[in-house]
């Protein structure tokens, strides 16, 4: 019996933690919509600081805790100094650009701890005093994970403290309410932004920091914990303090709890654990607030794309000559790195009709392009099908899996729709990484080559282009359809769509299983690019980096995502044949673009050439007046 | 001022010529004949990918150790009759697609004659289908899992460190002589943790069919949640452990374990915790008397060995660790593969490596012809705390030959076209 009340203990200091960690997530989502995808990179530098600073420090209990104390204080400092320079000139962006912003830091401080730390994991002291266990009831329990026990819920206690008995927490907690009218009231927004910002980041590091005495500081610290807090966040309810509470101590006891009757969970345990409750519970155990997330911002910018001009069409035209002569120059690897490209192009086309104009944020489109290499892979190794009728299976095995998934993804709403789609993805993550029978497991399928005339460089090359050009033309047809007109008003004005009669859940249902079927074409072609599918295709790498390929690309431009996938796949690859630091230069870049130009390079791109023509035209009005 | 702009550029350039002829006129003249051939000579070009910025703390000490092999290769005369072995290196960041990537980067553009290198199993495995596909020779360095050489295996594919069954089979060998029949496993929840404890309970079955297994856990990779892991075993009340976990998770185990006294009075066999690459951040904390697989650096005297360490720290002032091994005795392989082969003809190369022996820091090491496996051995001995940091004691060297299975047995494990 002492076992079980031991195995209960140790849940809820693991839930201390991942409470600690998840906090300032969900505080800064509640105010100010950041998705700040830098948050796990905050616990590792916290983990680093703490480390360093208790080596140096440690050598009494009153040293270790002030050690820690200053790590989390640095870290919130470095958090204030983030948002001051870069966060803040995001708000009026388009929300999701915050996440391209953040995904850049988080790169960035990766590659700048393993210049400061080095590449080694590092293991500090434990506690002073605190080192050893007392005995529960019989069992031993380590001390040190007692006061993780006490730590959470007095971290709780003081920040509810902080927000129902301080001027500034109040104003926090109207300003999550509604902006606008705490704004009118003469309270400024932006210091409550940077102070919640930096209490956020305070925190992140305090958990990193005080992971010190339990476990070696290692470089992969923030992908650890990201993903998890942003469950926490999801099951708790966004912008809710006690929900982020009790999520956190749920998983600390299924985890506990779980893992003794079914070993095997850990990998899945969290994410069913979060679809349960997003299907049951839509907004969180405790109703976080609704927050719509606006791929876009809904200002009057935003406009239906223009058809193509003549200059446009001349363009377009030369692009695919040029690219369908490219064989003629360009060595076998040229057209290799060509060609993934036009996959990333094809996959981030379906996301962008789902994202840019649908305005249904996923987070978890590695699931419908997983699907789709998957599908293709399946049908070769254990069908013994050809390349042709294999990708033809591949789309047609992620619009099946997004029809199911979108059927119960479309009846959520803003942030708590993109979760639930991620939290799909790691189902069938786990799914391909578990089922060896099946998927061979993370040894993956090996032996997936494009067969036939396609078989050489050129000709799988050509067929690439042939396929991904079908299929940007199938997006752009769709974008001008009624559906796509009714999609993007589903979007912008969802009430007067909705009093016209448009059926919003079917509509966004359709775009669903389009954007799935159009990553599941990708995913099979990449299949055959590669020759070997690994679980990693439906991680939650992808996921982001077709997000990333968008928002490069913008948003409001049909060619946004083959210009991001060119952007991004050719930075990519160069920078990472050039140097190992590429995280660190291809997120300085990926800022500079956010900054430079926050509607993607498309975007700016299009703003130059109305300018252009714009200026012509004055200039010839002026001439006829 | 645009004049004496250009004229400075080309004193510069003038200047700069002037010293890359001065120097080519020192190397010139210092270098004799002989030598002057082999500079001439064309370079050897061998691809190489491996995770650098995926897992630095393994694959940096990995480079050192190739890059000293390479250098005293060509201080010795290069390979086939005088040509300089030149090695063009990629990043493949731990993900298999980039590896692929780079491995056909490597094959058409860089015009290499054999790939190397590879650390994670699955990136290992995704380039030895692209070697198979472009008739590439592939010596691939560290990955561990079976299936590389055996039910996956190819006729281009080669494999130099001990597998995951040769270590399960080493460390079995010791687990059987324990007075003990009730044991637990913990490993990480992927291919390399499932196969090693599958291993090692089938081997252990054999020699020691009264031992059960009470308890089983498989932590994410990466993210164990370490106190309840370690109460989930205890619960199973086992009489001995058997650990899978490596790197950030065990350290944690380890903590939680030694202060939740999972490991009072319980013996505990653990798969590759004397590397030095493991060993070393858990400092003072090693556990004592774990019977582990490992490389003790600090306390190998052959003179083969010796000469190495040497050289290796006098070159990084740095101890090696067994990554620098495994990366020196890859290049070393392949200088002795090519001059075996004696062309680099891709057919030839991979015939020659069959069967190859060659003198490793850690003894002779041949490369079987039968499922392509390197018998490359590791050090099997027990865990002591000496002066803060970790050792191995009592241990031996478990040679990889003694823990492969017989040919008849691998070619079944083989596809019929690796044959």
């Amino acid at each position: 019996m002492s076992v079980y009340l031991v195995q209960a203990l140790s849940g809820v200091a693991a839930g201390s933690v991942l409470f600690l960690i998840s906090v300032g997530l969900t505080l800064v989502f509640g105010l100010s919509r950041v998705v700040n995808f830098a948050h796990g990179s905050f616990v590792m530098v916290g983990g680093y600081l703490g480390y360093t600073l208790t080596e140096a420090f440690a050598t009494g209990p009153l040293g270790f805790w002030a050690a820690i104390a200053l790590s989390a204080l640095a870290v919130g400092a470095l958090g204030g100094l983030i948002e001051r320079t870069l966060i803040r000139r995001l708000y009026g962006a388009p929300e999701l650009l915050t996440l391209l912003a953040t995904f850049g830091v988080g790169l960035i401080l990766k590659d700048a701890a393993r210049l400061v730390w080095g590449p080694d994991d590092l293991l500090g002291a434990r506690a002073p005093g605190l080192g050893g266990s007392v005995a529960i009831v019989g069992t031993p329990f380590p001390t040190y994970d007692l006061v993780l026990c006490a730590i959470g819920p007095i971290v709780l206690a003081l920040l509810w403290l902080l927000f129902h008995s301080t001027r500034f927490g109040l104003a926090v907690r109207a300003a999550t309410e509604d902006r606008e009218i705490t704004a009118a009231l003469g309270i400024d927004p932006a210091r409550l932004f940077t102070g919640v910002f930096v209490l956020g980041a305070t925190f992140a590091g305090l958990g990193g920091a005080l992971q010190v005495p339990r476990q070696a500081i290692t470089l992969d610290l923030d992908l650890a914990w990201i993903v998890e807090a942003f469950v926490v966040v999801v099951i708790g309810g966004f912008g809710s303090l006690p929900g982020a509470f009790l999520a956190a101590q749920l998983i600390g006891q299924v985890q506990a709890f779980g893992i003794l009757i079914v070993p095997e969970i850990t990998l899945v345990g969290v994410f069913a654990l979060m679809a349960v409750v997003l299907v049951v519970r839509p907004r969180g155990l405790i109703g976080g607030v609704v927050v719509p997330v606006r791929a876009a911002a809904a200002s009057p910018a935003t406009r239906a794309p223009a058809r193509a001009g003549a200059w446009q069409r001349l363009g377009t035209a030369a692009a695919v000559a040029g690219l369908a002569a490219l064989p003629l120059v360009a060595d076998p690897y040229r057209l290799i790195v060509v060609a993934e490209a036009l996959i990333l192009a094809l996959f981030a086309a379906g996301l962008h009709l789902l994202v840019g104009i649908g305005g249904l944020v996923s987070f978890g489109h590695a699931a419908y392009f997983g699907l789709g290499a998957y599908g293709a892979a399946l049908t070769v190794h254990h069908l013994g099908w050809s390349m042709t009728p294999a990708l033809v299976a591949a789309p047609l095995a992620a619009a099946a899996g997004a029809a199911l998934f979108g059927a119960v993804c479309v009846r959520r709403h803003g942030i708590y729709l993109a979760m639930l789609t991620l939290a799909f993805a790691q189902i069938l993550w786990s799914a391909a990484f578990q089922w060896t029978a099946l998927t061979g497991g993370d040894n993956g399928i090996l032996g997936i080559w494009p067969d036939g005339w396609a078989a050489g460089p050129t000709g799988f090359y050509l067929l690439t282009l042939a396929v991904a050009l079908t299929g940007l033309a199938v997006v752009r047809r769709i974008a001008f359809s009624p559906f796509g007109f009714a999609l993007r008003a589903a979007n912008e004005a969802p009430a007067r769509a909705a009093a016209l009669g448009l059926p919003i859940r079917a509509l966004h249902w359709a775009a669903f299983v389009i954007a799935g079927g159009l990553a599941g074409l990708a995913g099979g072609l990449y299949a055959f690019a590669k020759g070997s599918v690994f679980p990693q295709v439906l991680s939650v790498a992808v996921s982001v980096q077709g997000l990333v390929i968008i928002l490069l690309g913008g948003l409001q431009a049909l060619s946004g995502p083959v210009i991001g996938a060119a952007v991004f796949h050719g930075l990519e690859t160069e920078i990472m044949r050039a140097t190992e630091l590429w995280r660190l230069w291809l997120g300085a870049l990926i800022l500079i673009l956010v900054l430079a130009g926050p509607g993607g390079v498309a975007g700016a791109a299009g703003a130059l050439v109305r300018r252009w023509t714009g200026e012509r035209e004055r200039a010839a009005g002026a001439d006829r007046s | 001022m645009f004049g004496i702009l250009v004229s400075g550029i080309l004193k510069t350039g003038r200047a700069a010529l002037g010293a890359a002829l001065g120097l080519a006129v020192l190397s010139g003249g210092s270098i004799a004949g002989k030598d002057m051939v082999a500079i001439a000579a064309d370079p050897v070009r061998v691809g190489e990918i491996n995770s650098y910025s995926g897992i630095p703390a393994f694959t940096l000490p990995y480079r050192q150790g190739w890059q000293l092999a390479v250098s005293e290769v060509n201080a010795a005369g290069g390979v086939l009759g005088g040509r300089p072995l030149e090695v063009v290196s990629r990043d493949d960041a731990g993900r298999p697609d980039v590896a692929v990537r780079l491995a056909t980067e490597l094959i058409t553009r860089e015009r290499v004659v054999l790939l190397a290198g590879t650390f994670f199993s699955h990136v290992g495995l995704a380039v030895s289908d692209v070697a198979a596909r472009y008739r590439m020779p592939f010596l691939a360095a560290e990955p561990l899992s079976d299936a590389l050489t055996w039910s996956r295996g190819n006729r281009y594919t080669y494999r130099l460190r001990p597998s995951t069954y040769m270590q399960a089979a080493m460390l079995v060998e010791e687990a059987a002589k324990l007075p003990v029949t009730r044991w637990a496993t913990v490993a990480p929840n992927y291919e390399y943790g499932h196969s090693a404890v599958a291993w090692f309970k089938s081997l252990l079955a054999e020699r020691r069919p009264d031992a059960t297994f009470v308890a089983e856990q498989w932590p994410a990779l990466g993210k164990i949640e370490a106190g309840t892991t370690v109460q989930a075993l205890a619960l199973a009340e086992p009489e001995a452990v058997f650990n899978v976990t490596f790197g950030a998770d065990l350290a944690r185990f380890v903590r939680e374990g030694s202060q939740r006294g999972l490991f009072r009075d319980r013996p505990v066999v653990s798969l590759l915790t004397g590397e030095p690459e493991y060993l070393g951040p858990l400092g003072a904390e090693a556990p004592e008397g774990w019977i582990v697989t490992g490389y003790p650096w600090d306390q190998i005297g052959t003179p083969a060995h010796t000469a190495f360490r040497d050289a290796y720290q006098a070159r990084f002032g740095e101890p090696p660790r067994l990554g620098s091994v495994v990366g020196y005795i890859t290049l070393a392989a392949i200088a002795a593969g090519l001059d075996r082969a004696g062309s680099t003809d891709a057919e030839a190369v991979v015939d020659a490596f069959a069967g190859l022996e060659l003198d490793s820091p850690f003894g002779p090491v041949r490369f079987r012809a039968a499922d392509h496996q390197a018998t490359m051995g590791a050090f099997v001995g027990r865990l002591a705390v000496e002066d803060g940091r970790g050792r191995m004691v009592d241990w031996r060297y478990a040679d990889g030959a003694d823990y492969l299975p017989s040919a008849d047995d691998v070619a079944a494990l083989r596809p019929a076209s690796a044959r």
